[in-house]
């Protein structure tokens, strides 16, 4: 297995990319050859970053070492480099993303939305694929880059083809466009304008290293090794970091950059909204882990009560926006912006205790929202429907499905011993003491009104939990075949809902992998003297 | 004087002109129906053209001829073979659209061969005069090849205004460059640099430099002249807006970049912010017309000329904050090169698209994957990739334009970075809606599809796919272009 050392990673992100060559050759008629070759190809994926996990060193983690490092010259021009390998905090994500991608092909067994298409829409999948691992194993910013705007195409197919075909009315134009059509388009230009802005600070990074030992360079351990001595500072770095800020924002989302989310996640197929929820907007937040933090510390330090006012906004905002909804998919999409808004209050304290919350925040959101949206698909399926005022005594109906609606919206809440429970309450923990220099003023502010967040969180999901699930079945629903959850819902449901079990129990699972290294970075990038050790914490 | 002709160095543009000449001769022997041979001679003599160009490049050697007035080093190489590739596209898309509509077949290879010869002559031309006769002899033909659908009035009009416009720019570039002769009595590129060093507040000598710009902005189509682009690239035949849209305008940008870099280094502080000016309005105006276009092509007209804009953002930067003039030369060329990959390919689909009498009117196209997914993943591709999207070679081209900027620094130049990042933006929503037509809506009007595409159309698309997606992924195959470009910029 020493070859595994070098083509590990490599394995994981390209294996997709095998798949959909495969996926291409297969006829379009032959429906179970290519849905094979599509969990095949993903589980493969899974097995390899299982394999990783295996033969991963969680003794040595000091931030900007790496594991199973590859780097080989790709562009040698500008020295951009084929530069990968994970650590601490990009294992779990790397291992979310490859996780849910086969329970997503799993799920998608036998549910295709309109017009079906299973070749291209597995095809966009495993292109969705490669670009999500990749983002979270590349350590050249080139490299991480193109990984980052990969994602972009498949979804805008996924949202645009299979997405959802009510019509719309939309401000500034005469006529009504389909959903899909709006929404997919907005997510397009919402993110590529965020990220043209990222590329230009990525550019002057490269630039500004030209001034150091190691010339110019993409390189991200070589540009951390550069910010953590300092070499960024002053109004360019200001400058940089509002570039890399807006594209990495854009895609958390963080308000006001979110109004892209609500409709592409409610007008995405439900495979579709599953990998936006869990994977695609945590690219956005690790992004922020792995560059903004450690290239950039003492602008991000600046930036940080900004970025702190920014995420409790989006809490409140997100609570707030879901209680007005009437649509299920919706709601569930607006929490996801009070989820990341969490996300970021816990980056934005630059504590160990808040990025550790960030980190373990993003699973736990790509495990519970991820099977929220599941839920949502299933149910609109057999509905065709997804108003809450229609959809009561759906578990008078559908007994298993609404119990684990039920089951799932207590985790999305924060229920203590369910997944969701560490980021929220971490991140607040920690932004009561954030980083030493940082204004006390804002964070423990931000954590009074993130804590109101949690009681709006709760009620927001209870109240859809009483909509949906509660009182009488409406009439219209009277002796139509409603069939409860079918096994490939089972299949790729449970492994969901024991992980956020698991999880909810036993957090060490993911800070086993994630403590040390956050430690470090924080300790390296802004040194702070009074770096409470989390382990006395959380019994880790 | 003696004058050495270095025959290997010449070679290719020997063979296009031998070529020409058979191609001529055919058509008078050949009876109609076997006319499609002067087709397959001009294709095969393009080729054939290639193959000096590769000893060339492995001998990596300067050959200056005439006093140096015409030189073939690395930098005129890769502008050739760009050139030489384009056109070889080119006539495997004519092939069947000519053939198909009955055009003078002989002829049009003959003109379309005649504007190759201007082209390559034009990357080796190291003086005025020399430049001046390749950049006509590059559009003269072209002035004929746009009207060729003799039945159209659109294709008339194209002509009509094409010559009118272009007569009009190239007396203006002549003006200009009568000035720059009676200012310092140079014509050659060296001594021209020489001369107008530290001549910057010469008034006769800005004039000259804006007349010039002026003359070559109506070539490359940039804004505020581009008002003849999108009706001659209508009305024009597909396959001569596709030449039109890469070859004749990277023929005006690298007469433009030599002119520049070469002869007029020392006056940057006149040229650049005329072109950070030319630069801003292109990309902003072109965008913003191209979201209003209900026809494909007029929709890539516009789209080219916003092209040329990001193509002049680097040049702009440069000269502006007086920094690496070889960077932004480099940026432009890369540019130039996988524009012309991918703006083929785009032209190549229209073709395709349009082969069963559909229109190239958007809503045509409505549904057309659903018919014919092949033809829908390479609207995709292209499309997207002239968005700049990754992976495709696109966003390499718009990465190695910002990248030349970041390199400039300075205030001026991040707000033209900043207008060119917005502009990416607005651009993807047009591209974007070219491909929701083809992907997204249901289809309109019932179109045999059956028929597949000619066997030279199909490898015309072959080539441009396969190339837009290897450079995507493998971005150093466009590299090596610049890094050609830089050597010559360093030279001067």
């Amino acid at each position: 297995m020493e070859w595994f050392e070098t083509w590990g990673l490599t394995l994981t992100v390209f294996l997709p990319l095998v798949g959909v060559v495969l996926l291409g050759l297969i006829p379009k008629e032959n429906e179970s050859a290519l849905k094979t070759t599509g969990l095949v190809a993903s589980i493969m994926t899974l097995v390899a970053s299982l394999i990783l996990i295996a033969r991963f060193d969680f003794s040595s983690n000091t931030y900007n070492t790496y594991q199973f490092e590859v780097s080989e010259t790709w562009i040698g021009a500008i020295n951009a480099n084929y530069h990968v390998g994970i650590d601490g905090i990009s294992l779990p994500m790397l291992v979310l993303s490859t996780f849910v991608m086969v329970l997503a092909v799993i799920y998608s067994w036998n549910h295709w939305d309109e017009p079906k298409n299973p070749k291209a829409f597995l095809i966009l999948m495993m292109i969705l694929a490669t670009g999500m691992n990749g983002t979270f194993v590349a350590l050249d910013l080139v490299l991480f880059f193109l990984f980052f705007e990969i994602v972009l195409l498949p979804m805008y197919f996924m949202i645009g083809i299979w997405g959802d075909k009510t019509p719309r009315k939309v401000p500034g134009f005469a006529k009504e466009f389909e959903t899909r059509l709006y929404a997919a388009i907005k997510f397009f230009l919402f993110t590529l304008f965020g990220s043209a802005f990222l590329l230009l600070g990525f550019l002057a990074l490269y630039f500004e290293s030209g001034k150091s030992q190691f010339g110019r360079t993409f390189d991200i351990p070589q540009l951390t090794e550069l910010g953590a001595s300092g070499a960024f500072s002053g109004n360019f770095a200001f400058l940089v970091f509002g570039g890399i800020f807006l594209g990495f924002a854009v895609k958390v989302p963080m308000f006001p950059f979110h109004t892209w989310l609500p409709d592409a996640h409610t007008a995405a197929p439900t495979v579709g909204s599953v990998l936006l929820a869990a994977i695609l907007l945590k690219l956005g937040s690790y992004g922020f882990i792995r560059i903004s933090l450690p290239i950039l510390p003492e602008e991000a330090v600046s930036w940080a009560p900004f970025i702190a006012i920014l995420a409790v906004i989006g809490i409140i905002y997100g609570s707030l926006a879901c209680l007005a909804q009437s649509d299920m998919k919706r709601l569930i999409a607006f929490s996801s912006v009070g989820h990341m808004g969490f996300i970021m209050l816990g980056i934005s304290t630059m504590t160990d205790i808040g990025i550790n919350a960030a980190i373990i925040g993003m699973v736990a959101h790509g495990l519970i929202t991820g099977l929220l949206f599941f839920i949502a698909g299933s149910m609109h399926h057999r509905y065709h429907t997804r108003e809450m005022a229609r959809l009561g005594g759906n578990i008078k109906l559908m007994p298993v499905m609404g119990g684990i609606l039920a089951f799932t919206a207590m985790a999305s809440l924060g229920l203590p011993g369910l997944a969701g429970f560490w980021g929220e309450f971490m991140s607040l923990v920690a932004s009561f003491n954030p980083l030493p220099g940082l204004s006390l003023g804002v964070f423990r502010s931000a954590m009074v009104i993130g804590a109101i967040g949690t009681v709006l969180t709760a009620g927001y999901m209870l109240w859809m939990l009483q909509k949906v699930n509660l009182g009488e079945p409406g009439d219209e629903w009277e002796g139509k075949e409603l069939h409860d959850v079918d096994r490939f819902e089972l299949a790729a449901w449970v492994p969901l809902i024991v992980l956020i079990v698991v999880i909810g129990f036993f957090p060490k699972i993911i800070f086993n992998s994630t403590t040390d290294v956050v430690t470090s970075l924080v300790d390296m990038a802004f040194n702070p003297e009074t770096t409470a050790s989390i382990s006395s914490q959380i019994g880790g | 004087m003696v004058f050495q002709i270095d025959y290997l160095a010449l070679a290719p543009e020997l063979i296009v002109v031998t070529t020409m000449i058979i191609v001529l001769t055919l058509d008078l022997i050949l009876p109609r129906p076997k006319k499609y041979w002067t087709a397959t001679v001009a294709v095969a003599g393009t080729a054939l053209a290639l193959v000096p160009l590769g000893f060339l490049v492995l001998e990596n050697e300067v050959r200056s001829m005439f006093d140096g007035s015409y030189v073939v080093d690395e930098f005129a190489l890769v502008l050739k073979g760009l050139f030489l590739v384009a056109a070889y596209i080119v006539f495997l898309m004519s092939h069947s659209y000519i053939e198909s509509e009955r055009y003078y077949q002989g002829e049009y290879y003959f003109l379309l061969l005649a504007s190759l010869l201007g082209s390559l002559v034009m990357a080796s031309s190291r003086d005025l005069i020399v430049l001046f006769i390749g950049i006509e002899l590059v559009t003269g033909p072209l002035y004929m090849l746009s009207g060729w659908r003799k039945g159209d009035i659109k294709s008339n009009e194209a002509s009509m205004k094409y010559f009118l416009l272009g007569i009009l720019s190239t007396a203006i570039l002549l003006y200009g460059m009568s000035f720059l002769y009676g200012l310092t009595g140079e014509i050659t590129f060296a001594g021209l640099a020489e001369a107008t060093a530290g001549m910057a507040d010469e008034p006769a000598l800005i004039m000259a430099v804006l007349l010039m710009i002026v003359g070559f902005a109506f070539k490359i189509s940039a804004v505020p002249f581009h008002f003849w682009a999108p009706d001659t690239y209508e009305g024009a035949p597909t396959p001569i807006t596709a030449y039109l849209s890469v070859n004749s305008k990277a023929a005006g940008f690298v007469a433009m970049l030599a002119v520049m870099y070469l002869a007029l280094p020392g006056v940057a502080e006149v040229w650049a912010p005329a072109l950070w000016l030319l630069a801003a309005l292109s990309m902003t105006i072109a965008n913003l017309t191209a979201l209003r276009q209900t026809n494909i092509v007029r929709l890539l007209a516009y789209s080219s000329v916003a092209q040329a804009g990001f193509m002049l953002v680097p040049f702009a930067a440069a000269g502006v904050a007086g920094a690496d003039l070889q960077e932004a030369f480099a940026a432009t060329v890369i540019y130039l090169v996988i524009y012309a990959v991918m703006n083929l390919g785009a032209f190549a689909v229209v073709i395709a698209a349009t082969r069963n009498g559909r229109s190239g009117e958007l809503s045509a196209w409505s549904g057309l994957a659903r018919v014919d997914p092949k033809l829908g993943v390479l609207v995709a591709v292209f499309f997207f990739s002239l968005a700049g999207i990754p992976p495709l070679a696109g966003w390499f081209a718009k990465f190695a334009m910002f990248r030349s900027v970041m390199i400039a620094g300075g205030a001026a130049t991040v707000a033209l970075a900043v207008i060119a990042a917005i502009n990416a933006v607005i651009a993807l929503y047009y591209y974007a809606k070219v491909v929701k037509s083809v992907w997204l809506d249901d289809p309109v009007a019932e179109f045999a599809d059956d028929e597949r595409p000619a066997g030279s159309l199909r490898l015309a698309l072959g080539i441009t796919v396969v190339l837009t997606v290897m450079i995507g992924f493998f971005p150093a195959l466009a590299t090596f272009a610049g890094e050609a470009a830089r050597v010559i910029a360093r030279g001067s």
